[in-house]
């Protein structure tokens, strides 16, 4: 078996493990889909409320929100999903075993990176088709830069996912809170819900180099004058770039510090 | 040729050495068991043979891989059981040795685990959840689990924790019978002296990180003027070494 085959085989094995755990728990298959179907339900009420009540361009920034919503829900998800299929692994008391198999971090954080994106799809999907059924707001009508909008957003979602997978790899259970709140603290930066003009001078520095502000820019742009805006996607993609290698470094730094302390031999407790 | 090769190994937590630059080797085939009390280093040894912890210092060579730099090499010829590392529970014994089958990379996984599944009785608990088993049970799985891969070097930490003493002589007899059938090398932790003394061809008895003696076991059997490994490890335990032991370190 070539050594290609053989890392596929061996991610395939770590997907495998919690596709058969989904399989066996449909709670499981629900919370992945209550979430962003509650928030749309609520943010899509609002903005359809107050479109009815102050007029066309109140509508369009409706849609705005809406869409802003959906897209946030891409990261928050893929930052969840990796996160806690990670964290399942140290609730069953199996990351023992994972770790004597010749799995190598790498192909467990691209393991990680599947299900997650698994996870996220079957999320934003049943989303995106309430918005259309209920607000009549077509995600896809954005076009194909929808799949950047998507890329990008995912690629900060594991980032961060990394960044608390270190952190739990250090600190242990006790760090995994993180997993899902940790996202929430950056979404006043991301530009989700309003323009980055609306920020205080003082803090707009804060939400340029998050990569997110510059996607909602450029989803804004796209919506409300139908044009796109290379640029903003461009400094998207090359923040990105810095947060997943600053991510990575983290990731594998924390797992030399875990395997040097004996923390992997403890780390559920 | 030596399946496990340590060399001056080590590892400290700040002031608190854990394993104190202990050297040993085994031979393809043979059997060695770590014995000693709680703390004495056990855990420790094997987490670094298994490459779960960095020593400090000294070298692991595994297989002729050496752990520093090749482990991945080493680990796919080896294989781990302990019954305080579970296996997920809601999978079923089928599913989770499915997943170390293609982690292993076994070929023809789904023969495989037929295989074990006869040869550890388990065929009844295939499709069972595994957190639905047994203490005993559980065990059984573990030890198939680590068994998919047809390991080279097998590290079992007390194998038969838990299991009645049927079942547990079962399991002995399936490690002597594996050993015997493929040549492999077996390090066993164990505080189950009758275990020991059946199982190990060697054992090494440890204490605050330190071998403090070596030999077959009728080798300790006769040293200490002992009729079981028990009053041997109690001797070691609570400082009454025989004065044929002084330096054997």
């Amino acid at each position: 078996m070539s050594g290609f085959s053989a890392s596929a085989r061996r991610i395939w094995g770590m997907m495998f493990r919690h596709l058969a755990l989904f399989r066996r728990s449909w709670p499981r298959l629900v919370e992945l889909m209550y979430w962003p179907v509650l928030q749309m339900c609520i943010w899509g009420f609002t903005a359809s409320f107050l479109a009815t009540r102050t007029g066309s361009p109140a509508a369009l920034a409706g849609g705005a929100l809406i869409g802003g919503v959906l897209l946030w829900e891409v990261s928050l998800r893929s930052q969840m999903g990796m996160s806690i299929t990670f964290l399942e692994e140290i609730w069953s008391r199996n990351l023992g075993h994972v770790f004597v198999s010749p799995l190598r971090p790498g192909e467990l954080v691209a393991a990680l990176i599947c299900m997650s994106f698994l996870r996220m799809m079957a999320g934003v999907i049943p989303a995106a088709l309430l918005a259309w059924a209920l607000y009549a707001f077509n995600m896809f009508a954005l076009g194909p830069v929808l799949v950047l909008f998507f890329l990008n957003l995912m690629i900060l979602g594991w980032s961060v996912a990394l960044a608390v997978v270190s952190l739990i790899l250090r600190h242990g259970a006790g760090a995994e809170a993180l997993a899902w709140s940790v996202l929430f603290g950056i979404t006043p930066f991301a530009a989700v819900f309003y323009p980055v003009s609306a920020l205080p001078a003082v803090v707009r520095p804060i939400a340029f180099i998050v990569p997110a502000s510059h996607v909602f820019e450029g989803m804004r742009a796209a919506l409300l004058t139908g044009v796109i805006d290379w640029g903003e996607l461009g400094w998207a993609f090359a923040l990105n770039v810095v947060w997943l290698i600053a991510a990575a470094w983290l990731f594998r730094r924390q797992f030399q510090v875990a395997r040097t302390r004996g923390a992997l031999l403890s780390i559920g407790e | 040729m030596k399946a496990i090769t340590v060399t001056r190994l080590s590892k400290s937590y700040g002031e608190t050495i854990a394993v104190d630059g202990i050297d040993f080797e085994v031979e393809r085939g043979r059997t060695l068991g770590l014995l000693g009390g709680n703390g004495a280093g056990k855990t420790t040894t094997i987490a670094m043979l298994l490459g779960l912890l960095i020593p400090t210092s000294g070298q692991i060579r595994i297989l002729g891989h050496d752990m520093a730099r090749d482990r991945f090499a080493a680990l796919a010829r080896m294989n781990f059981s302990s019954p305080y590392v579970a296996l997920p529970h809601r999978l079923t014994v089928r599913e989770n040795l499915q997943v170390y089958g293609h982690l292993y990379n076994v070929r023809q996984v789904a023969r495989r685990i037929a295989e074990l599944a006869a040869e550890l009785d388990l065929e009844a608990l295939l499709d069972r959840a595994a957190g639905e088993l047994s203490a005993g049970q559980k065990t059984r799985v573990a030890l198939a689990k680590s068994l998919i891969n047809r390991p080279e070097v097998l590290l079992l930490d007390e194998p038969t924790a838990s299991l009645d003493p049927d079942t547990g002589d079962l399991v002995r007899g399936w490690l002597e019978r594996y050993r015997d059938e493929t040549g492999c090398t077996i390090l066993l932790a164990s505080h189950n002296m009758a275990e020991v003394e059946r199982l190990c061809s060697d054992v090494l008895m440890l204490k605050k990180g330190c071998i403090v003696d070596r030999g077959t076991p009728d080798e300790l059997l006769v040293r200490y003027g002992r009729d079981d490994l028990e009053q041997v490890f109690l001797d070691i335990a609570r400082d009454r070494a025989h004065p044929q032991t002084q330096g054997a370190k």
